[in-house]
């Protein structure tokens, strides 16, 4: 994460939050009690981001700390110290890397270089067609289907190899990639098929698969 | 009240002293950074570590309240181990620039690297470098040798009540900076600098002129305010450097505002360093006795006025006043803005609450006044008591800009005399107060019902019990230092008839007057240190000294004397003021009686015993000041446009110009697009 805002992109001139979205940021701030509704900064942050493309603009920073009428900075320290704000434009994709020690070890590294060469682009940066934005992060706490990334804040693609990685951005793209893993495992069980109680298994009548 | 040893000795303290706070009380300095006695305690940078028996590891002493049978180490070997260790981590990524930074010499960061330092580094890896900011014209920024005290930020929330800095970012990417970027808009910034204990916040006026061990540093008394604002003159050689504040805790603790602290590049410019006389209508050099004889020459056809400006010390006044005796003249002034101020009774015009005293109000009601431009220090208080207990503040007079929320009340005095009966929307706040104060500008007394403007809100205070036993809370606020010297020096005489006769004006650095309102054939003699509005209108002028360059006694609005003391010598053929009057007493044929400041400070104290207890107040009598009669509707105007430029050494200083054109222009345009 970087703080300095990168200027090499438009921030929009307003920002107004949606209908539907003033009502929630209404019941966030009902949450706390009177005079403390500042408390309230890092959901209508989320909410912000959400609405916009998954990034949060200077003036939706602004239009927060008008709500919450509480120093424009305060936001800022806020909104800066979480890494999961975004605070310039993502892309449409926003994806992930985790780049920690297990999935290092299960090969992270080939992952990214191989998403790295299909998009033409580095680690930190947006493809031309704003497709694809690409960003390491830190565990994603899926260690057990490494290596992982994930998708503008919220689905976990696994299993990932430099070939299949390839393919679900292609996917992606044409908006049928699926996530989840990519090797067909069910959920975090053994990659090597289930490999005890195969026994109780049996008796119980429980159908194993794979 | 908890009893603990602190290296063996033995200190009883308050509850919730902390231990950095007990080791103060005997004498054992303990090491610190982010902890400053004026602000809050977050306890981030670990350097007051202590040990204390019985707790597995070392404690930090700021946070960490006194307890009863506590045994504090702060010189053990397991203490000075942890404060090297920490000193380490603070230097992994501190640049080695000591060499090109203006803190050196000064800082805390450099002192105790060699106090409690390793005398080398064991880091090889790279170290992060962060962008300075743009604070404005005042704070320079070298944002890499931060080490997020955060001193600056609570400062700027808890003291300058602007929230513009901020601790943006985190872990090795935490910074300081404000939102995106933007300059820090408050009056006091200047604190900014003392209170960053590296170089990472530096003056930039000051940047690169000066070693802290070159300059030579004189106590003095800030004239740019009524204030009195206790600072502390650098200079090297002939010039005056910087100015720092000086702590006093009744007065301005130890905070200056922006003015007092960056103005005196304005004693460089303009300055008046040789006597004129005017000739055949033009001003020509001449010397001390061309001056004088200029003068004799017009003494004995003419009728003599003197007025006093904004800028004068009490011993010129009062030397001044002696003059005007000896040629018989009966006419003195020193509201020389017209202000109404009922010059018989002290305890109309003093601040009487006194400024420490604000911290004891639980309402306050300010009445004509911005206290923010125009006292910056009192505002800086009020704002305090308003931090801690959330005290009512209600504004009658113009809808202003201040760091603390108040109730707007009405513009004039209409909502004053409805105050005054006990009606209206803040009067059961002071009702239900038990020390409600009343703020009255004097620059709301600058009308024709100046007077009964103040006898009405002598009303209000009377109304609301605002004078008792152990608490006056009726309090004039001005923005003159000679005001309140020459009010108790009784520097106002003659009514219209014998002001209407005079043909002559002395003024004496009177530059905030209506220079153009002079007659034609108004002979005007101009004593001062600029070369400002007045000057230009004068015959003759005499050049004096400004507050840095002479020892000099000053009265500030609570009616505390308090003596500055000559920091270098003035420019030119310039002299200390009460010489000049004194002088051309001389050559008139006057004597007056005294020849060494010593004697003009007892002839200060034969005319106002208050002047021979320094740096004391002395509660005024309740006596019925003002003027009966009608006020009219008229709301009460604006007193000080301008922070930055109030007088002629600010009107003269760049540093000032770059302010203006920096914030009040840029305050001026944004009005003008929100329009
Ligand atoms: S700029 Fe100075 S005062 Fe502010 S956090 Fe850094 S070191 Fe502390
Ligand atoms: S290390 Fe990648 S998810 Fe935990
Ligand atoms: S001074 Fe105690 S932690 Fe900084």
């Amino acid at each position: 994460m970087s703080v300095a805002v990168k200027k090499d992109f438009e921030q929009p001139k307003d920002f107004k939050f949606s209908k539907e979205n003033m009502v929630k940021v209404e019941l966030h701030i009902a949450k706390y009690p009177k005079g403390r509704q500042a408390s309230a900064v890092m959901a209508l942050l989320t909410l912000a981001q959400e609405q916009h493309d998954g990034w949060i603009p200077e003036a939706a920073m602004e239009e927060i700390a008008r709500i919450l009428d509480m120093p424009r900075v305060k936001v800022f320290e806020v909104a800066t110290f979480y890494t999961m704000y975004n605070l310039s434009p993502k892309g449409k994709h926003h994806i992930q890397f985790c780049t920690t020690t297990p999935c290092w070890l299960a090969g992270s590294a080939e992952v990214v270089r191989a998403c790295e060469k299909h998009l033409g682009i580095h680690l930190g940066e947006t493809t031309p067609d704003g497709e694809f934005h690409l960003s390491d992060v830190e565990c994603l706490g899926a260690c057990v289907n490494a290596p992982v990334f994930q998708h503008n804040g919220d689905d976990f693609y696994e299993d990932l190899t430099p070939e299949n990685v390839v393919k679900v951005l292609d996917d992606m793209k044409a908006g049928k990639a699926r996530p989840g893993s990519q090797t067909g495992r069910v959920t975090s069980m053994s990659i090597k098929g289930a490999t005890t109680l195969h026994d109780q298994a049996k008796k119980a009548g429980v159908k194993e698969n794979s | 009240m908890p009893k603990l040893t602190i290296d063996g000795i033995e200190v009883t303290v308050e509850p919730g002293t902390s231990i950095i706070q007990a080791a103060e009380q005997v004498g054992i300095e303990i090491p610190r950074f982010c902890y400053h006695d004026k602000l809050s305690v977050p306890a981030n940078c670990r350097m007051c570590l202590v040990e204390v028996e019985k707790s597995p590891k070392p404690m930090a002493s700021c946070a960490l309240p006194c307890g009863d049978g506590m045994v504090v180490h702060t010189q053990s070997p397991k203490a000075k181990q942890a404060r090297k260790n920490i000193m380490e981590m603070l230097l992994i990524n501190h640049p080695l620039d000591c060499p090109i930074c203006d803190q050196g010499g000064e800082c805390d960061l450099q002192d105790q690297a060699v106090a409690y330092g390793y005398d080398r580094s064991r880091y090889e890896e790279e170290k992060r470098a962060v962008t300075n900011k743009n604070l404005g014209p005042l704070v320079k920024t070298v944002m890499t040798r931060c080490i997020q005290c955060t001193r600056c930020v609570r400062f700027g929330e808890e003291i300058a009540g602007v929230t513009e800095l901020g601790v943006i970012g985190r872990g090795e990417h935490l910074e300081i900076g404000t939102y995106v970027e933007q300059m820090v808009t408050s009056e006091l910034s200047g604190n900014l600098i003392d209170v960053c204990p590296v170089g990472a916040l530096t003056s930039k006026p000051y940047a690169f002129t000066a070693r802290p061990w070159e300059l030579r540093k004189t106590p003095g008394i800030d004239v740019l305010d009524a204030v009195g604002s206790n600072i502390r003159i650098d200079a090297r050689g002939g010039e005056i450097m910087r100015v720092l504040p000086r702590l006093h805790e009744d007065v301005n603790e130890e905070w200056i505002s922006d003015k007092t602290r960056f103005a005196v590049d304005g004693l460089k410019n303009n300055r008046l360093d040789k006597c004129y006389v005017r000739r055949n209508g033009k001003l020509e050099a001449a010397t001390w006795d061309e001056a004088f004889a200029a003068i004799k020459a017009e003494t004995k056809k003419r009728t003599f006025g003197a007025i006093v400006g904004d800028l004068a010390d009490c011993e010129s006044i009062i030397a001044l006043k002696d003059l005007m005796k000896e040629l018989g003249a009966a006419n003195l002034e020193c509201r020389s803005d017209m202000a109404q101020i009922d010059p018989k009774h002290p305890a109309g015009y003093l601040f009487n609450t006194t400024i420490a005293g604000i911290e004891k109000a639980d309402a306050i009601l300010l009445v004509g006044t911005n206290p923010r431009t125009e006292a910056a220090l009192v505002n800086a208080r009020i704002r305090k008591t308003w931090l801690a207990k959330h005290i009512k503040i209600g504004v009658i007079g113009q809808k202003i800009d201040l760091n603390y929320p108040y109730q707007y009340l009405g513009a004039g005095p209409d909502t004053l005399a409805e105050l005054s009966e006990g009606k209206g929307a803040f009067a059961a706040v002071l009702k239900n107060a038990r020390n409600p104060m009343i703020i009255l500008g004097a620059g709301a007394l600058r009308r024709a019902d100046g007077g009964a403007i103040q006898a009405l809100a002598r009303k209000v205070a009377e109304t609301f019990n605002m004078v008792k036993d152990g608490w006056n809370g009726y309090n004039m606020l001005h923005t003159q230092a000679a005001r309140v010297g020459a009010l108790m020096l009784g520097f106002v005489e003659g009514d219209e008839a014998s002001w209407s006769k005079v043909d002559a004006l002395y003024l004496l650095g009177a530059d905030e007057m209506a220079v153009e309102n002079i007659k034609p054939d108004c002979f005007v003699v101009y004593q001062g240190h600029h070369g400002d509005k007045a000057a230009h209108r004068a015959d003759v002028i005499l050049p004096g000294a400004a507050y840095t360059e002479k020892s000099a006694t000053y009265v500030n609005m609570e009616g505390r004397v308090q003596n500055g003391l000559q920091a270098v010598f003035p420019p030119g053929d310039a002299k200390e003021d009460w010489q000049i009057v004194a002088g051309l007493a001389a050559a008139l044929g006057h004597k007056l009686p005294y020849k060494t400041l010593p004697q003009v400070r007892a002839r200060l104290a034969k005319e106002n015993a208050a002047f021979a207890h320094v740096d004391e107040i002395q509660p005024a009598k309740w006596t019925p000041f003002g003027k009966a009669g009608k006020c009219e509707s008229k709301p009460f105007g604006t007193t000080v446009e301008n922070f930055y430029m109030t007088d002629p050494v600010s009107r003269a200083s760049k540093t000032m110009q770059a302010c203006t054109d920096a914030f009040v222009k840029a305050q001026e345009e944004k009005a003008v697009a929100h329009a």
